[in-house]
This record gives structure tokens, C-alpha cells and sequence, in this order.
């Protein structure tokens, strides 16, 4: 779990680093620390997980990578962490998880969010995908967004 | 696509992780790629201010910020859509919805700092719908080596 100034942090990086020669420096003066406490624990957040990554965070839409596919697969529950884990590790599968069925409406046990610039290239990545999982796969489906409902960035409380 | 020049190439196929934690980051990623310090710097704030990059920093991971995260699901009739869509959109726990071609035509995604307010707003949601929720919250989540590639 987080405290209080990994809070202060969050909510001091939401919109991102200040573009500074000494960004950690500016970050610290914000929210009343010091540049080596502050690097200290973004080290410890990294290796916690807690933060993913620190960097360029793309806009896939203003790059071009319109598509995104849903592709949902339905594998054999023995077999599914070693399949998720070598379908997470392609370079064009952005989340993958295994989930619950919801049989008989919904059979499918793994999931990986695939992006491209068009439907085309999704459905090719998907095939691939089809293929790195061979004989141990059941059904799969790939449900495209027709349409963005709702989109709200993360929200913290301070 | 909107065009992308060298400099913001580099920095997008180069710096989608790894931001060093020193003094100068900037200096010290940017020598790696070939950029001055002010070069990335300003770069940076172009694609930003181009809209090619959300963002420049830590990318948080939102489920151990504390509270839970469970997507879910609904078969929607396609003459109840635009209603289901605004009931669904008034919860401030709704954070994603997306609309996709299956019988499960609409997915969102549920966040709340208490996770045990997930299940009250997926309740609440079949009650104002009449209509079932399949929540499918993950059971495992896998490495994902993701890389945009422009």
C-alpha cells in the first residue's frame, strides 16, 4: 500500500514530470522534499510495481493506432499462465489477464488488448496470436470498440 | 497519422521507460539517444503539446494505488443503448466504456479506492438496468512488453 507522500507524488505527477533540467528537484520543491528522497522512493515504487514505468507515455489514437482489438481465448485452465504469459510477452498486446468464464454466454478465460492501425492489422496480430497458442486453443473472438462510452483519467485523492 | 519528425521518433521508440533517476535525466537519456539535453527537452513538450504523447512521467499502476479495479460486462438491447449508456456513465466509479460488436456490447471498467464498493456499484447498476452485469475481474495478470513502434 501507498502513504501519504507517495500520494503527494501521485497527484504531483499526474500530468506528468516538470519538462526541467532537474525534474526531480522541481518535483521535491513541490510537495516539500528533498531530490534524493524523492528519487529514492520513485526507485522503490519502480521495483514495487506500483509505478510501471517512468517515461513517454504515447497517445496511440495521435499515432495512428486507431484499432484496438478485445481478443478473448478460451484455453485449458492448466495451461493458461503459460500461454498468457507468452502472448503478454508479443510486443503489440498491451494488457493481458486471465478472467473468469460466464458459461454458456461467455467462455473465454484470457484476454489480450491488441493494437494496430487498422482492423486488418489487429486481426493479423490476432491470427498470430492464434498461432503461438496452437492446439491448446478452444474458441477465441475479437470484439472491436465501435464506439468510446466514457473516458476518465486515473483519479486520486491527495 | 499526424507526422512525426526524427527527434520525436527517437524519443517516442526510445523513452517509453527507463527515465533515469539522476540529477540531470534529461542529459543522461538524451545522450543516449543522441539529443541534447535542451533537444529532449523541448522535444518532449512538442509531442506533448502535438498531443502524440499523453504525458511525460511515472505511469501509475491504478490498482496499487489502493482500491480495486473489476471490468464488466452487459448485453444491452440495441433500443435500450443510449439509455443503459447514460445510466451506466452517472456512476463516478465508471471510469472506461466502451461499446463492442458482440451480444456484450457494452464493457466499463470499475474503480473504487474501497474495493468492496465495486460489487455495490455493479448491484446498483443491474437494479437501475434490470439488466445482468458480468463482472470479470482478473483472476491473473501477465507481463506485457508493449511498445509503440513509430
Amino acid at each position: 500500500m501507498l502513504d501519504a507522500v507517495d500520494r503527494k507524488m501521485i497527484a504531483a505527477t499526474q500530468a506528468g514530470l516538470p519538462l526541467e533540467r532537474e525534474p526531480y528537484r522541481a518535483l521535491a520543491e513541490e510537495i516539500g522534499m528533498d531530490e534524493a528522497g524523492v528519487i529514492a522512493r520513485l526507485r522503490r515504487l519502480l521495483a514495487s510495481g506500483a509505478i510501471r514505468r517512468i517515461g513517454a507515455v504515447p497517445n496511440h489514437y495521435a499515432l495512428g493506432f486507431t484499432a484496438n482489438g478485445m481478443s478473448v481465448w478460451d484455453v485449458a485452465d492448466e495451461a493458461v499462465a503459460d500461454i498468457g504469459a507468452r502472448v503478454g510477452a508479443l510486443d503489440f498486446v498491451t494488457h493481458c489477464y486471465e478472467r473468469p468464464r460466464h458459461l454458456p454466454l461467455w467462455p473465454y478465460n484470457l484476454f489480450a488488448m491488441v493494437h494496430g492501425r487498422t482492423r486488418d492489422e489487429v486481426r493479423a496480430k490476432v491470427a498470430e496470436i492464434a498461432g503461438l497458442i496452437g492446439t491448446e486453443l478452444r474458441a477465441h473472438d475479437v470484439l472491436f470498440s465501435n464506439r468510446i462510452l466514457k473516458k476518465t483519467g486515473l483519479r486520486i485523492a491527495a | 497519422m499526424s507526422f512525426v519528425d526524427p527527434t520525436g521518433k527517437a524519443i517516442i521508440n526510445g523513452l517509453q521507460g527507463g527515465f533515469p533517476l539522476t540529477h540531470r535525466p534529461f542529459r543522461d537519456a538524451g545522450a543516449e539517444l543522441g539529443l541534447t539535453e535542451q533537444e529532449l527537452i523541448e522535444g518532449v513538450g512538442e509531442l506533448i503539446e502535438a498531443g502524440q504523447l499523453s504525458r511525460f512521467g511515472p505511469l501509475w499502476n491504478a490498482e496499487l494505488i489502493g482500491g480495486g479495479v473489476c471490468l464488466a460486462a452487459i448485453a444491452v438491447p440495441p433500443e435500450r443503448f443510449d439509455e443503459v449508456t447514460n445510466l451506466v456513465n452517472a456512476h463516478r466509479e465508471v471510469a472506461h466504456n466502451y461499446e463492442r460488436c458482440h451480444e456484450l456490447n457494452m464493457w466499463f471498467v470499475v474503480s473504487a479506492e474501497n474495493a468492496g464498493r465495486i460489487n455495490e456499484v455493479i448491484a446498483e447498476i443491474e437494479q437501475e438496468t434490470g439488466l445482468a452485469v458480468y463482472a470479470m475481474p482478473k483472476a491473473r495478470e501477465f507481463f506485457v512488453g508493449f511498445r509503440v513502434e513509430v
